[in-house]
């Protein structure tokens, strides 16, 4: 378990977006300093509130947006760039919804046939009998070949979807959001699918999600995003038992369970998310933080380590404790 | 608690290219003053529809037919359109999924709000821009004299759905719908609107109907839960009688295909229901759920099946199963 197979270095993304006429541009910190590491055959979940940066990081480790600063490696090689059909063949995407992933006007067997055609595959009389067989593996019938999207319901669609991005057999699938346009009892079907190719083909996933019940269910580690920083990162169990980060705890309060007895949590985030634009000085996370200190509003945290990741947090700072 | 909305054998039917689309089928069911009704159910299963069947929001095509269907004692299927319309933002309001697209783009949030006041109370400009600054800030919005010059591109999803919950409150309704309120919200506002709803439905003691596909958000917040399937009522009864004692082999299924944190093993198999959700074109017979029903009998595909009492008072099913088989097969797991 201790090859890795996706890192990220100290990567930054910064958009620049208009701040009104005659303003010129203003930076919005994306993804502001992620470093990660993703071992073979481990599913890391990645948590936090929408603009928090998760879907930037995935489009970066997918190849699809150059990073404003730091490395992504997938194997040891850089992702994307003049390497974007290996970095493609190595790591593939599953989006949240099949209805607008799909293209309404290819039928199933053309979608999933592309990404073959895109990276020059040299036994086009195979092409046929491998995506029946995907489309087995994934639990379709061989007849949905010649389907068009649209005779399908959510869940084959999401099936096709998977199928599509395990045609050239990658490493490592980005699942953003996989099951959040599906019903509870379609839900359960894709994700006990997901965990069986996992098993049965090796696979790494980044799980990116805002469901914490389908993360905590699916992941192994799992990494809390803020205001484009990982304000946390451990194994998925520690995490789930022992928040560290008032953040973290946060999250997971507010996680409504099907226990009737239990009432609606308050987890006295009150104040509104942040505009990224415009983030908070030092701690970025200080102006909603229960347990926040004089220090916090001037001086950033630095990463300190827990028993199986990081965190960052001036509670946890050795001289605070001292 | 007094009874403020009575459904008595709803049914609604829309006629669609291939025959009659049979959405919403014999539905019953109460709401008392303060008291949260959850209507929880799959995408399709005819809940949305009960809702809007109820405001009188059904498309022009849809057929609307029920045996009683009461709003403070006044009967809503009679009504004209004008008195419907005079009822209906006023002691009836609803609050959509959608909050981006259920605000007007082009009206100041003042306006909107301003209007419902002005149109059931004939208010003046500055007594509704009194009650709106009052209720903005009883959701939570800071600032609120401020907000109302602004546009709804101009707040973000959670504070828009504040701002639908404010204008659902400014007639003091007696009965609010939610249809699937926070589905577009991340968790942390999700349980802060949540918390939000339930707070003021205790201060304005308003009968509350909350649709939802999140069995989490019913089991926090619900009193009483349907849950509905193919267009039926199933299974309906308290709170704790649904998540305790599910009896139905549908809400059974459900409850076995989400993830509990600290409960359902990491990795584990879930659930599943097997099969999809049957087409509700052309005459329905027997049971909705017989296709994918594990307990399945063959007098259940051929006959209507009808409500069950289980032993708890008010805990109801539509099964041809005994109590204790359902609780039996329960216990086995899988349920499906």
């Amino acid at each position: 378990m201790s090859d890795v197979i996706l890192e990220a270095r100290d990567v930054y993304k910064t958009f620049h977006i208009s701040a009104g006429a005659f303003r010129g541009k203003r930076p919005l910190h994306a993804v502001n300093g992620v470093s990660l590491k993703v071992h073979r055959g481990e599913v890391l979940g990645l948590v936090g509130e929408s603009g928090c940066g998760k879907t930037t990081l995935a489009k970066m480790l997918l190849g699809l947006l150059d990073p404003s600063g730091g490395e992504l490696l997938i194997e040891g090689e850089p992702v994307g760039g003049a390497h974007r059909l290996h970095t493609a063949r190595l790591i593939q995407p599953i989006f949240q919804d099949p209805y607008s992933s799909l293209n309404p006007r290819k039928s199933v067997g053309a979608i999933i046939t592309l990404p073959l055609k895109v990276q020059n595959d040299p036994n086009p009389e195979t092409w046929r009998g491998r995506v029946e067989d995907i489309l087995d593996l994934v639990g379709l019938p061989k007849r949905v070949y010649g389907n068009y999207p649209n005779q399908l319901s959510g869940g084959q669609r999401q099936r096709v979807a998977v199928a599509r991005a395990l045609i050239n057999r990658p490493q490592v699938v980005i699942c953003d959001e996989p099951t959040s346009a599906l019903d509870v009892s379609v839900q359960s079907q894709i994700l006990n699918l997901l965990q069986d190719l996992r098993t049965e083909l090796g696979l790494t996933y980044v799980l990116i999600s805002h469901n914490l019940a389908v993360v905590e269910h699916m992941a192994t580690r799992m990494a809390v995003m803020y205001l484009g920083r990982v304000v946390e990162e451990g194994e998925s169990q520690d995490l789930f038992k022992n928040p560290q980060h008032p953040y973290t705890r946060a999250l997971l309060q507010s996680v409504l369970t099907p226990e009737p007895d239990l009432g609606i949590p308050d987890a006295h985030l009150g104040a509104v998310y942040p505009n990224p634009v415009d983030p908070p000085s030092g701690c970025t996370f200080h102006p909603r933080c229960v347990d926040v200190m004089p220090r916090c509003s001037s001086e950033a945290p630095c990463a300190i380590p827990t028993g199986s990741g990081h965190v960052e947090c001036h509670l946890y700072d050795a001289d605070a404790a001292a | 608690m007094e009874t403020i909305l009575e459904v008595d054998g709803l049914t609604v039917d829309i006629p669609v290219a291939a025959g009659m689309l049979h959405a919403v089928r014999d539905v019953s069911f109460t709401v008392r003053r303060g008291e949260t009704l959850c209507i929880v159910g799959e995408s399709g299963c005819g809940k949305s529809l009960t809702s809007l069947a109820i405001m009188g929001l059904l498309p022009r095509k849809a057929i609307r037919t029920a045996r009683r269907l009461s709003f403070e004692g006044v009967a809503l299927d009679g009504l004209s359109e004008r008195r419907m319309g005079d009822l209906r933002g006023n002691r009836m309001a609803m609050i959509f999924q959608e909050p981006m697209t259920s605000l007007n783009p082009s009206y100041t949030i003042g306006n909107q709000l301003e209007e419902m006041l002005k149109r059931h109370r004939k208010a003046s400009t500055r007594e509704a821009r009194e009650r709106a600054i009052f209720l903005l800030e009883k959701v939570g919005i800071t600032s609120a004299a401020s907000r109302l010059s602004q546009y709804p591109h101009q707040l973000s999803g959670g504070l828009r759905q504040r701002v639908m919950i404010a204008m659902t409150l400014m007639c003091d309704p007696d009965l609010l719908m939610a249809d699937e309120p926070t589905t577009a919200l991340d968790v942390t506002i999700q349980a802060q609107i949540l918390l939000l709803l339930a707070d003021l439905q205790r201060e304005f003691n308003m009968g509350l109907i909350l649709i939802t596909h999140d069995l989490g958000i019913v089991a926090r917040v619900a009193d009483r839960v349907a849950v509905m399937y193919a267009g039926q009522i199933v299974e309906s009864g308290t709170v704790k009688q649904i998540f305790e004692n599910p009896t139905h082999p549908y809400t059974q299924g459900l409850l076995e295909c989400i993830p509990i944190p600290g409960k359902t093993p990491p990795g584990a198999h879930l659930g599943s229901i097997p099969g999809i959700v049957p087409a509700l074109v052309g005459e329905q017979r027997g049971c909705g759920f017989a296709e994918r029903c594990g307990y399945a009998e063959t007098e259940c595909a051929a006959r209507a099946v009808d409500f069950r009492a289980a032993p708890d008072a008010g805990h109801v099913y539509r099964c041809v199963l005994t109590p204790d088989r359902s609780a039996a097969n329960h216990r086995a797991g899988s349920a499906v």
